[in-house]
């Protein structure tokens, strides 16, 4: 039986008037790749925020390995607890380098932990991002963005990652890429909380599933289970016939 | 206009200008990165000389006192949301920085205050008050509402240089100010006369500005401010804390403003409230770069200090008119070039 | 009548009868209360209501003042003729300067009334003919035939009935089509402008208005001192006359008159009494007011006014429903609504809409869906004006839109709701849906101000109340809008939306973030609405919703389009399938 990471019970997160996360209950174990799916607007983002600090929120939520995490988006980070968002937030007009670098920034200082030991594991996993280290974050091209948005939250050797929506935006190929790349990270002793749209793909990495529909839970289980469930089709798709 | 004057002219411009460029690139840093424009930087500025003088007269300046004040207020806040939150997060920082460091300031200034102290030491206590204040202001006026609109910012800008210049009043009194300049050098390089002053403020100007500069390129902390201007939440999810950051820039800036306040103090008659209007024409040079263009900014500046000395000389009583008069279209081709955000920006 | 009404009306008795009760000193302390409640009054309603702030206003008071003291001085004129003087003297630089400065958004706004508050008070602090520092003095006073109006005594019946027209102009000017529309301003000006307003016109108009009040408070000054100086109008003054309207609370007008009130005599209060204690060169007055400021940046951002409005609950008017007098938009018999071709739209270098083509008949509801970054809101942005594509062309009810600005394509019969709803909160659910109404109901604004026109105003609001009644909202129309659930703030918009009376309705994800129910309620108002003959286009998420509702989708990926059809046939396509599941 292995450590969890986090605990969420009944999570629900307001956004103005409405209610975009009801209930949600989750939790991720060391050495798992956990995926939340869902529609467009299901809530994915709004949840993963919130389980990040960055939303108010109310229920419950526990890191057990780490208990002080819990208390500011610093703190998560501190912590080994780091999210690459939806919409990256990469420091554009800074080199590849520099975003690398301030990557570790919350480790600065840490005995035992080398910033170059650090480039090294991350320039292996993305050869990509060391040919361009010296290029400026918004001359990349979008699969190359979503690298080093990956390879920023790494360099703080992280227990834990968010990732929200990673193969937004990437044709095929590098979706394919990218999730290979993720699944490499459980090697590296690095368990994923992965939202996604695109459902079959996360559900071809992931161990375990959530789907959300409109920010409740519709549906949970091992990963081959739900992609075989017709239950989760409808879901995205909304072909229920009569009812 | 003969060429002497024009010389004249010509250095008189150059070393306003050194000292607006100076501000205006201290308000575009602050600015990228907390979002404030830092009005009561003019306040700042004046407070160094005038606390050198009280020094010098074996007196411990009224900024200390307030340093002391703002530092218990400071700490009590953070006390309070220690409490709230049922956690110590975060107490080493607030010891430290509102009561430990205000109570070395005040040990320093104190010990300053004695006769037969040498000028380099009374000169250091004089900058340690008003560079101090900095991290603390924030944290009493601007940090609670660090989210809100920019407009809200602006009005808490604009109260803190009310409220500041009135401290300013009551601690140094209503009369003016000159500290004696150096005396030594005097030459020309074609046209325009050198002496050390001018050497002097260019010379500061030109270190500080390169010292800002490797700051920024070359060092963590300094990359740490610049990300947290480009993306203040890209830096939260990195571990820099924006807080924290904001602080680090305000003290900064607190160190070229108090600088700057020595530099000019031997050029012209300072006033408790001089402080606002120098501060107002180094902004002048900071909107012309957008609030965020560094190079503009500091073209700016200059232009408007050569636009400044040559009206001095030409319409001494328009002088300010043409200077601030000419902010509008600054402002209009600035707005026109840097199209409307799209957050909404009211003012509750 | 309401406790507010029956609080002004004692007020205003308490305040006439002054003279005979208060002694020289009192009367001039609230003489100057009451020029600089006309002034906060100006600013609430560039500030609060319309967002922008202000530290100029001291410079137009200044313009007022100096103008007609100039005109008095140097002309053998009656002096009231330089009433008209100072108003045009403060409304025009006014109009100028603000056709300048108010294309600029908020901050560098705010700078630039810094900038030419500072420059109007060195300009008058420069020229010989105003007197340079010394100013202008022997100012010939008022007079009412052999009554002569001099000093604070005199004047203080003009003072206050010139407050009181103000205070009596602005309430008519918030109580009208007019005030609706610019309370929406600081939600965004895509609010009026998709109803079909001018919004860079109506920010002129108040801005003139706000400087002109002001102007009118200095000639007021002027008259009653007989004697001027620049250091009246500076810059620290206008940055009180901005402290003083925000510590009454800064969005209503009687917080104008708490804030100069209380700023008035608390600074009174200070400077005199507590000065003795700590003795000269103490500004108590202007640390006070900072701190005061900072204070209420961090707990109170709406002033005092919050606090009393809590007594003064104000009469909420109930209206029955009427048909439009005009319909300017007949519904076309069938045909064309919409047509989009080849749209093309670059954001420096990314490709957001790539050659994207599709027709919205009349009479249907059309569905627009596909994943997430697809770039249905920049279709619909494309279409509502708010941006110009790269190239390609739009086609509204035959006519070329692909460079209208989007108020023109709003007035041609185009209406909108948003993704996230922008209403005002603090008017009524009837009031919010009349912004619709705006560009029908426009009077003068001279009728405005004297509240001449109750009967377009009865109009203006039964024809809301049709509009609640057609979406099923009429009994909740005397509530804020505020107090609504997301749903019926939803179906409000689209009543707003109504009330300019479209052909073709933009519905920007209607349904997200509500309950099944109120998902129930809102596809049941789009299908009557189409009985009705309405258009409709929608952007949407929920398959659910849009099965129940769209005769036709069709379905974006990457910019384009991927397939239409009827829902039934896009569910079953293939590819349609692989864009929402993705592919392993």
């Amino acid at each position: 039986m292995s450590a969890m990471l986090l605990e969420a019970a009944d999570i629900h997160v307001s956004y103005g008037r409405s209610e975009a996360v009801r209930g949600v209950s989750l939790k991720i174990a060391e050495g798992q790749i956990v995926t939340v799916i869902g529609a467009n607007g299901a809530g994915k983002t709004t949840l993963l925020n919130a389980l990040m600090g960055l939303l108010p929120f109310t229920g419950t939520l526990k890191f057990p390995q780490t208990p002080g995490a819990g208390l500011s988006v610093i703190a998560r980070v501190e912590a080994g607890i780091c999210l690459v968002p939806e919409t990256r937030d990469l420091f554009g007009t800074m080199s590849v380098e520099d975003n690398l670098r301030l990557g570790a920034f919350c480790r600065r200082g840490q005995r035992g932990f080398s910033t170059g030991e650090m480039f090294a594991e991350v320039y292996a996993l993305f050869p990509r991002l060391q040919e361009r280290r010296r290029q400026n974050a918004n001359t990349l091209s979008g699969g190359e963005r979503q690298m080093l948005a990956l390879g920023r939250a790494l360099m703080s050797r992280p227990k834990l990652l968010l990732l929200d929506e990673p193969s937004l935006g990437l044709a095929p190929v590098l979706v394919k890429e990218i999730l290979a790349r993720i699944v490499e990270l459980r090697g590296l002793g690095v368990s994923v909380l992965l939202v996604e749209q695109n459902a079959r793909a996360a559900l071809a990495i992931a161990d375990y599933a959530y789907v959300l529909e409109t920010g409740v839970l519709a549906m949970e289980g091992p990963a081959e289970s739900v992609a075989g469930d017709a239950r989760m089709v409808e879901s995205y798709l909304g072909a229920v016939a009569g009812s | 206009m003969n060429f002497l004057i024009f010389g004249f002219l010509i250095q008189n411009a150059l070393t306003t200008g050194a000292i607006y460029v100076l501000i205006s690139l201290t308000l575009v840093s602050v600015a990228t990165v907390t979002r404030i424009i830092y009005v009561p930087i003019g306040e700042i500025m004046v407070f160094a000389p005038f606390g050198l003088s009280v020094l010098m007269g074996g007196q411990v300046p009224g900024t200390v006192w307030l340093l002391m004040m703002l530092g218990g207020l400071a700490f009590l806040q953070d006390f309070w949301q220690m409490f709230q939150a049922r956690s110590r997060h975060g107490w080493r920082k607030a010891v430290l920085l509102y009561l430990v460091m205000p109570a070395l300031v005040a040990g320093f200034s104190w010990a300053s205050a004695k006769p037969n102290v040498p000028f380099a030491i009374q000169l250091l206590a004089a900058c340690a008050a008003p560079v101090a204040l900095n991290p603390v202001l924030f944290r009493v006026a601007f940090q609670p509402i660090a989210s809100a609109t920019r407009l809200v910012l602006l009005i808490a800008a604009i109260a803190l240089h009310f409220a500041l210049a009135g401290a300013g009043l009551y601690m140094f009194g209503p009369d003016g100010l000159r500290t004696p300049g150096l005396n030594g050098v005097a030459f020309r390089i074609g046209l325009i006369p050198i002496n050390d002053q001018f050497l002097l403020i260019l010379g500061a100007c030109l270190a500080l500005i390169t010292g800002m500069y490797l700051f920024f390129e070359y060092t963590m902390y300094g990359k740490a401010l610049r990300a947290t201007a480009i993306h203040r939440r890209g830096a939260r999810l990195v571990g820099i804390d924006p807080d924290s950051a904001s602080q680090v820039i305000f003290t900064i800036a607190g160190v070229v403003a108090v600088i700057s306040g020595l530099l000019i103090g031997p050029l012209t008659t300072l006033f408790y409230d001089s402080g606002f209007l120098l501060g107002l024409k180094g902004f002048a040079g900071a909107i012309l770069g957008g609030l965020a263009d560094y190079p503009m900014a500091a073209l700016g500046a200059l232009a408007l200090a050569g636009l400044e000395s040559f009206s001095a000389f030409y319409a001494s009583e328009y002088k300010d008119v043409i200077v601030f008069a000419l902010l509008i279209p600054i402002l209009l081709y600035r707005s026109w070039r840097q199209p409307a955000q799209l957050e909404e920006e009211h003012f509750e | 009548m309401s406790k507010g009404r029956i609080a002004a009306l004692l007020a205003l008795a308490a305040c006439a009868l002054a003279p005979a009760y208060l002694g020289g000193y009192s009367l001039s302390v609230l003489d100057n209360i009451m020029t600089s409640a006309i002034i906060a009054i100006g600013l609430v309603l560039l500030t609060g209501i319309i967002g922008m702030v202000s530290l100029g206003q001291a410079a137009f008071a200044g313009l007022g003042a100096y103008a007609s003291a100039y005109v008095a001085l140097n002309f053998n004129i009656n002096p009231w003729l330089t009433l008209p003087v100072a108003l045009l003297a403060a409304a025009v630089p006014a109009a100028l300067i603000g056709a300048l400065t108010l294309r600029m958004s908020g901050q560098f706004l705010v700078l630039a009334t810094l900038a030419w508050g500072i420059s109007i008070f060195y300009l008058a602090g420069a020229l010989p003919m105003f007197g340079g520092q010394n100013g202008l003095s022997g100012i010939p006073p008022l007079a009412v035939g052999p009554l002569v109006l001099a000093t604070d005594r005199g004047m203080y019946p003009i003072t206050l009935a010139g407050l009181a027209a103000v205070v009596w102009m602005s309430l008519n000017l918030l109580d009208s089509n007019f005030g609706r529309m610019i309370r929406t301003i600081r939600y965004g000006a895509a609010i009026g402008e998709s109803a079909g307003a001018n919004i860079f016109l109506l920010r002129l108009t108040v801005f003139t208005i706000a400087a002109t009040f002001a102007g009118f408070a200095g000639w007021l000054y002027t008259f009653t001192l007989q004697f001027l100086d620049p250091g009246a109008f500076s810059l620290d003054n206008g940055i009180q006359y901005l402290f003083m309207a925000v510590i009454g609370g800064v969005s209503n007008i009687w917080g104008g008159l708490i804030g100069a009130a209380a700023y008035s005599l608390a600074d009174r209060f200070l400077s005199g009494y507590l000065q003795q204690f700590f003795g000269q060169s103490f500004n108590v007055s202007a640390i006070f007011f900072g701190v005061v400021m900072l204070i209420l940046m961090q707990t109170a951002r709406g002033g005092l006014w919050p606090f009393i409005a809590n007594f003064v609950a104000p009469a909420r008017r109930e209206v029955a429903p009427l048909a439009p007098i005009e319909l300017p938009h007949a519904p076309p018999a069938g045909g064309r609504v919409l047509q989009v071709a080849n749209a093309v739209k670059k954001f420096q270098g990314l490709v957001a809409v790539n050659d994207l083509s599709f027709e919205v008949e009349a009479g249907e509801i059309l569905a627009l869906i596909g994943p997430n970054g697809a770039g249905k809101s920049t279709i619909f942005n494309l279409i509502t004006g708010l941006l110009k594509s790269t190239s390609g062309n739009i086609h509204f009810l035959g006519r070329d839109i692909t460079a209208q600005r989007s108020r023109e394509i709003a007035r041609m019969g185009l209406g909108r709701t948003f993704q996230h709803v922008r209403l005002v909160p603090t008017m009524t659910v009837l009031e919010n849906v009349a912004v619709g109404g705006y560009v029908r109901h426009r009077v003068p604004l001279w009728k405005t101000l004297l509240r001449l026109n109750r009967d377009g105003e009865r109009r203006a609001l039964t024809e809301a109340a049709y509009q609640l009644e057609r979406v099923g909202l009429l009994l909740r129309q005397a509530e804020l809008a505020a107090n609504l659930s997301l749903g019926e703030q939803r179906i409000l918009e689209i009543a707003r939306a109504l009330n300019g009376n479209p052909v073709l309705l933009l519905l920007d994800e209607p349904a997200a973030g509500l309950r099944f129910n109120e998902k129930q309620q809102l596809a049941g108002l789009l299908i009557a609405l189409r009985e009705e003959g309405m258009t409709v286009l929608l952007v949407e998420h929920d398959m659910a919703f849009i099965r129940q509702v769209a005769d036709r989708v069709v379905v974006v990926q990457y910019g384009e389009k991927l397939t239409q059809g009827s829902v039934a046939d896009i569910q079953r396509n293939q590819a349609v399938r692989e864009a929402y599941l993705g592919v392993d």
